[in-house]
């Protein structure tokens, strides 16, 4: 088997291939032609029936399946042992995961094993050269994981010149989803799971799980009506969601709103929570931290609804509208009723 | 049972309120103008580990962190608030480390401090925000991790039952002991400092803190033992020098980056009815809304 190649572990539930490992791929078979390597992924699990015809869209050139009952639900050291002794096998320059519950349980612990650098919550990935500033050595073609630091008050870029897999795992909707070629068509390597992982692995054992879908869906919301701590109270939230249901938009919230106890964890939006790039953002009493900021910078038309006319939100807002919230919010709702069909 | 439970712990930079004082006229942040604070998911895995103490009397919380000499402010919080005592690892051939090097460096720190049953330490520190220490660290000790955990359920007959919070929902874990649990933000707050305790251990200090005391406070350390914090070097860890710090770091940063607030071009409102009437019209029209 040929070695050298970028490779990205798909996390599989329900008979579905995640969002975040798709885009990945993406982002993956963007890497490899430009490194001219082959794109290669890694499934591990119980039944993994239909992976290959949901990944070769993506441009998948090789899918490794690793399949055993026990190897669903996931559980670390199993898939860790497997990816061990995978890329000891095929020795990938690069390894991409999900920034998820999982890729953040696996990453650190085969990144460890293997004694190979791990940058997490990457918001780019490049491929360029690196000179160590002590040796003068040269790197040519290293993968540049570039991510948000220090409260993401810094953007670093991080390179592993040494050592390999170069890992990185990134976070959902960072990276854009996008079919390579319909028709595309890769190989399948089926390989024997006792091969790759021992009965001592299978040391913790799971009593319970449920999934909950979240009902909460900020990230896919092509309005979002944000509050900040400058809402003021958890009844103030209530004006944003009115708001939001006249507009047909999904509430967020800045963690410092959270943390106030205004409303719940899985509305954040910024480095720490969720990031959204909606058509439209309405920030209502948001200072603009700068890890909310990093969250939602993107999006198309920012509206910042603010009584400090000097908050920094503001100066990446298309719009400025200093004044009190509980004024403001409510002739939006009026002007919006009396305007719209 | 008593159980021998150690903490790890961070002390960061406290970079999620950072207001404008802390910002330069360049629109980047000064570091300086941070305070630093105990991580604040460490605080709930020190929770966690003082909850086990309850319920197994005789327990021993310790807390170990990897930092500067200062770092000791950190241990002193801890056990005001209930820990039995910590250790600083610090060195200056500790700095520069990534998150590889980190790991390496206290899993030598807690094969140094012997037995143990359970580590805790919160999911990750807000400064890097990369929740792979504690994988990272359960891997080198060669036992297992539970990530995202929100409850310790049970503690008993050599296995620890937890509750982990994921992004779709919960579930349910049994693992053998020793392993390593970090905890989550979602887990219950630490409890607040005890006053007795404060009274009992504020003029503990570490070596290096010690060192800079009038002798009647170095006196009152030799007459109390119970107040001296431990200092550990990377040499006293056996820590190998090619495998920590910067030299033992696989990572390495290529360029930094300040993130800079420009502004673009802004219309700015006042709360007029007629000027949010145009907004409103402006927006439907151009299809952003309806």
């Amino acid at each position: 088997m040929d070695q050298n190649n970028l490779i990205v572990y798909l996390e599989f539930e329900d008979s579905r291939v995640a969002d975040v490992s798709l885009e990945l791929l993406t982002k993956g078979r963007v890497l490899a032609s430009r490194l001219g390597v082959k794109l290669e992924a890694v499934v591990v699990g119980d039944d993994l029936t239909g992976v290959e015809e949901q990944v070769f869209p993506y441009g998948v050139d090789r899918l490794y399946k690793v399949s055993d009952k026990r190897l669903y639900p996931y559980t670390s050291n199993p898939h860790s042992a497997v990816l061990i002794n995978l890329f000891r096998e095929i020795k990938p320059q690069a390894c991409l995961m999900g920034a998820t519950c999982i890729g953040r349980d696996l990453g650190p612990r085969v990144s460890s094993c293997l004694h190979s650098g791990l940058t997490a919550d990457c918001t780019a990935l490049e491929i360029g050269d690196h000179t160590d500033p002590k040796t003068g050595k040269e790197y040519k073609d290293l993968l540049l994981q570039i991510r948000p630091a220090f409260g993401g008050n810094i953007v670093a870029t991080i390179v592993n010149p040494e050592c390999r897999p170069q890992m990185a795992t990134v976070r959902e909707g960072v990276m854009k989803k996008e079919i390579f070629d319909p028709n595309h068509k890769g190989e399948v390597v089926e390989l024997d799971a006792k091969k790759y992982v021992s009965d001592e692995d299978f040391v913790v054992e799971i009593l319970d799980r449920h999934i909950e879908k979240s009902k909460i869906n900020i990230k896919n919301s092509p309005i979002i009506v944000a509050g900040g701590y400058g809402v003021g109270s958890k009844e103030n939230f209530q004006l944003l969601h009115e708001l939001a249901d006249t507009l047909g938009a999904e509430v967020g919230a800045s963690r410092a709103a959270v943390d106030a106890g205004f409303t719940e964890h899985a509305r954040q939006i910024g480095q720490t929570g969720v990031t959204v790039r909606p058509k439209l953002y309405i920030a209502c009493g948001i200072s603009g931290q700068i890890q909310h900021i990093a969250g939602m910078q993107d999006s198309s038309i920012i509206i910042s609804i603010n009584n400090d006319p000097a908050a920094p939100i503001n100066t990446i807002a298309d719009y400025v509208i200093t004044g009190n919230l509980e004024e403001v919010v409510p002739k939006l709702i009026k002007y919006y009723k009396k305007n719209s069909k | 049972m008593n159980l021998n439970i150690i903490v790890l712990a961070k002390q960061v930079p406290d970079t999620r309120n950072v207001g404008k004082d802390a910002m330069k006229e360049d629109g980047t942040i000064n570091r300086a103008a941070l305070p630093a604070i105990f991580n604040p998911e460490d605080l709930n895995a020190l929770e966690q580990a003082l909850r086990l103490k309850d319920s197994n009397p005789g327990s021993t919380v310790t807390l170990l962190t990897m930092g500067l000499p200062r770092a000791s402010e950190i241990i002193r919080e801890a056990i005001y608030r209930g820990a039995d005592g910590g250790i600083v690892l610090t060195d200056r051939t500790l700095g520069g480390a990534d998150t590889l090097a980190t790991s390496y460096s206290l899993a030598q720190a807690v094969k140094k401090f012997g037995k143990y049953d359970i580590i805790l330490g919160g999911r990750q520190a807000i400064d890097g925000d990369t929740a792979q220490v504690g994988p990272q660290i359960a891997e080198k000790l060669g036992i297992p991790q539970i990530t995202y955990a929100e409850e310790i359920l049970d503690l008993s007959d050599g296995h620890v039952t937890v509750k982990r919070r994921l992004e779709n929902g919960v579930e349910t874990v049994k693992a053998p002991l020793p392993c390593v649990v970090t905890v989550n933000g979602s887990a219950p707050d630490c409890r607040p400092r005890n006053a007795m305790r404060v009274q009992k251990f504020k003029y503990a200090a570490s070596p290096s803190e010690a060192a800079k005391l009038s002798d009647e406070r170095k006196a009152l350390l030799e007459k109390r033992p119970y107040l001296n914090l431990q200092e550990w070097s990377a040499a006293y860890v056996d820590a190998d020098p090619a495998q920590i710090g910067l030299p033992g770091s696989p990572t390495k940063v290529k360029a930094i980056e300040n993130v800079v607030f420009t502004a673009k071009d802004c219309r700015v409102l006042t709360d007029n009815d007629a000027e949010i009437e145009d907004l409103v019209k402006e927006l439907i029209t151009n299809h952003t809304i309806g």
